[in-house]
């Protein structure tokens, strides 16, 4: 019986599937020196940025895509892709007022009202739709605290010293085949600056959003806390539905200096293709951040989107007694492959991480974690505790976990700890005994599981993460 | 309330019941007894709803409706409850979230608002004093980590909550100590009711010192071979099973 109920659950359409009919401003497809320097020029860049992405190009042409990740996909032709797309909409805009209208029901549709999420939630915005922000909020209220959070493109411009300083720092051009891909053609994202000693008031999100059909987003993201400040970023995404893969490369570098705290929470939804494994987006993302002295970086995510993903949002711990966290919650469905984890990094002395990851997997999908632990030679006392528990749907599906473990000094404590269970017959009857239908047990049985993670997503984000994991797993019935 | 009539069940081929009859009116406690084996549990399952079971003959009719056309949830909402022998565990639920969701979830399927959030704490707080239960149990994960006495009063805190009209209490008294067991059996008794009833299933007499049956039936072989009143648990006690298995050889 519950395979049946399981197939019809798992069976449920993507809910976010449209697409809003904005004029675009697109480059034909292909790469070449020539489209970059088209980009760069669209964009009012400074020489030296130009030159950036023109290095990174060349390091791109020489490397070749990996292969050792636990997923099977069909390469993008990186010559059939179009690396710009913006909405045409020259003039800055001021308010919300401004915004094209259809724009603001795409929002609406997501349940993002920007007014209502202005007005209820005090968290300001920066809203990238396909490449190009059009809407910031909240600017003044950061301003006074001297903080900085606009898009990749307006630092470019307005905050040259800090783009150059850090930008790559974290994700060198040459890091991986994607990060040098996303160096040479990325188009936008968001900048954010938190001056030494201040605590961001607010919640600081960006939504991004995939719209052109057709086209790759590289979004390119640099967070900067500088010494004992503190910083809460929320990045949330979903995609329109369309047939043909959608490359999504995006690369997310944080610098957390001494004292300093960044709590990175991630909730992404793009499209995961159809029933029958067709279309859906492969999401090659690097996000990476690097600790100095006592500083603490905490990533949170919850992935239940993409075709294919490949995701390791890891921790440099290069100061000492810093300190790293991953809280994951992937979950995959119908035909979706997700290699997914951390890296944790210990050079300092007195380092911490913590790895909380919790797959899901049904339908037909693969579900793999792959994380390393690697502890220096100069990284005295480190401490590490992981656990990885995989929870299965079904009997169609895989779950994998690839764990790395690497000890240069003796004095490393590394513990991991893994599960594999299934939802089990006994646990839906129980809960339908109580009244409780089996895809709300299930719904409710998965969110048990996952509570460990989402009690770290800030409460707004918690809620919808909830509800995300719901719709994925549950049908549209009832 | 609930009229069993010829009902016969079996488990992946193998006949369990073979004819059980028996009616329960509301006001009323019965209580099934008999040897390991006998049927006792496969009969309380039947009548909730598992699916491993498969019911091939007889009818089970709940407050004149057929039971066998529904799902196990739509069993609870009209009112049956089972106190499970062995409580599962949902780690990460708390049993507040756990129950909040069953009523409301029960409600939904009587067409029903759900319940205000003042209504049910007052309403947990009540009952979590009627079961002795501190408030902290409220914020644990179902069953995960509690002992089996612990679990076992969680089951009849829920059926507190839930107020069902028919009540199966499948070996509620194994792994309880006396302390434990006189807390659960003064909850069971509050919660009686002349619009109620109560079905005991027990290997021993012992709970039947507490929860006072109208009637009690010996199970044996999947058949109902004696029913009585409460006297009958007691001859069980003192001659034993064997005195059934002789007479039904």
């Amino acid at each position: 019986m519950s395979d049946e109920i399981l197939d019809e659950i798992t069976g449920s359409e993507y809910k976010y599937g449209f697409t809003t009919d904005i004029e675009s401003d697109t480059v034909p497809p292909g790469l070449n020196e020539d489209v970059i320097r088209m980009i760069s020029a669209k964009k009012n860049e400074p020489e030296w940025m130009l030159e950036w992405r023109l290095d990174a190009f060349r390091t791109w042409l020489e490397m070749t895509e990996p292969e050792w990740h636990n997923v099977t996909y069909e390469k993008p032709d990186f010559q059939a892709v179009s690396y710009y797309s913006a909405p045409k909409q020259k003039k800055t805009l001021d308010s919300l007022d401004e915004v094209d209208p259809e724009l603001l029901r795409t929002f609406e549709k997501l349940g993002i009202s920007l007014d209502e999420q202005k007005r209820l939630s005090g968290v300001a915005m920066d809203v990238v739709v396909d490449s190009v922000s059009v809407a910031t909020t909240f600017k003044a209220t950061l301003a006074e605290k001297g903080i900085i959070f606009c898009s990749m493109s307006e630092a470019i411009q307005e905050h040259p010293e800090l783009v150059r300083k850090h930008l790559g720092t974290v994700v060198p051009k040459r890091d991986n085949f994607y990060a040098a891909l996303n160096s040479a053609v990325f188009t936008d994202g968001s900048f954010c600056y938190i001056p030494k000693g201040v605590k961001c008031p607010m919640e600081l999100s960006t939504y991004f959003r995939i719209n052109e059909a057709g086209t790759g987003q590289f979004e390119r993201t640099l967070l900067i806390a500088d010494e004992g400040s503190y910083v809460s970023y929320l990045e949330g995404c979903t995609a329109p539905q369309r047939d043909e893969n959608q490359l999504h490369a995006a690369v997310v570098e944080l610098v957390a200096m001494d004292d300093a705290e960044i709590k990175y929470s991630t909730v992404q939804n793009w499209y995961p293709g159809d029933a029958q494994g067709k279309g859906g987006v492969f999401n090659f993302v690097t996000k990476r951040g690097i600790c100095e002295r006592n500083a603490k970086i905490s990533w949170t995510q919850v992935e239940t989107g993409s075709a294919v993903t490949w995701k390791y949002p890891s921790c440099i711990l290069k100061g000492d007694n810093s300190i790293g966290e991953f809280y994951s919650v992937a979950v995959t469905n119908k035909y979706q492959q997700a290699d997914t984890g951390t890296k944790m990094i210990h050079l300092g002395k007195n380092t911490k991480s913590t790895i909380i990851s919790k797959g899901i997997s049904a339908g037909h999908s693969h579900n793999s974690y792959r994380g390393l632990v690697r502890v220096g030679a100069r990284a005295e006392n480190a401490r590490n505790f992981s656990q990885c528990d995989s929870l299965l749907m079904g009997d169609q599906c895989g779950a994998h976990t690839f764990p790395y473990i690497e000890a240069q000094h003796p004095t490393a404590q590394i513990e991991h700890e893994a599960t594999t269970s299934k939802i089990g017959e006994d646990q839906l009857f129980y809960c339908n005994q109580r009244g409780i239908g089996t895809e709300e047990a299930i719904a409710l049985i998965v969110n048990g599981y996952c509570k460990e993670v989402l009690n770290q997503l800030p409460m707004e984000f918690a809620v919808e993460a909830q509800k995300l994991l719901e719709v994925s797993l549950e049908g549209s019935v009832g | 309330m609930i009229k069993i009539k010829d009902l016969q069940a079996r488990v992946e081929e193998k006949e369990i019941l073979k004819g059980i009859n028996l009616e329960i009116k509301p006001g009323e406690v019965h209580a099934i007894m008999g040897p390991n084996g006998s049927g006792k549990s496969t009969l309380s399952n039947v009548i909730a709803g598992r699916e491993d079971y498969e019911v091939t003959g007889g009818s089970i009719d709940f407050e004149g409706e057929d039971l066998m056309d529904l799902d196990p949830e739509e069993r609870a909402h009209k009112g049956i409850f089972l106190s499970f022998q062995y409580p599962v565990e949902i780690p990460g639920v708390t049993v507040s979230n756990f129950i909040k969701t069953a009523i409301n979830e029960s409600r939904k399927g009587r067409g029903e608002e759900p319940m205000e959030a003042r209504e049910m704490l007052a309403k947990m707080r009540e009952k979590t004093a009627l079961l002795e239960m501190d408030k902290s149990y409220l914020s644990r994960s179902m069953n995960e980590g509690f002992s089996g006495g612990e679990k076992k009063r969680n089951e009849i805190f829920q059926m507190a909550m839930l107020e069902p009209k028919l009540a199966i209490l499948d070996e509620t008294d194994s792994g309880l100590d006396i302390d434990a067991l006189r807390i659960v059996a003064n909850g069971v008794n509050k919660l009686r009711s002349k619009d109620n009833a109560v079905l005991v299933i027990t290997h021993y007499q012992r709970l039947l010192d507490y929860i006072e049956p109208d009637f009690v039936h010996v199970l044996y072989n999947g058949k109902i071979v004696k029913s009585g009143d409460k006297s009958l648990a007691l001859e069980l006690e003192e001659k034993g099973y064997d005195w059934i298995k002789a007479e039904n050889a």
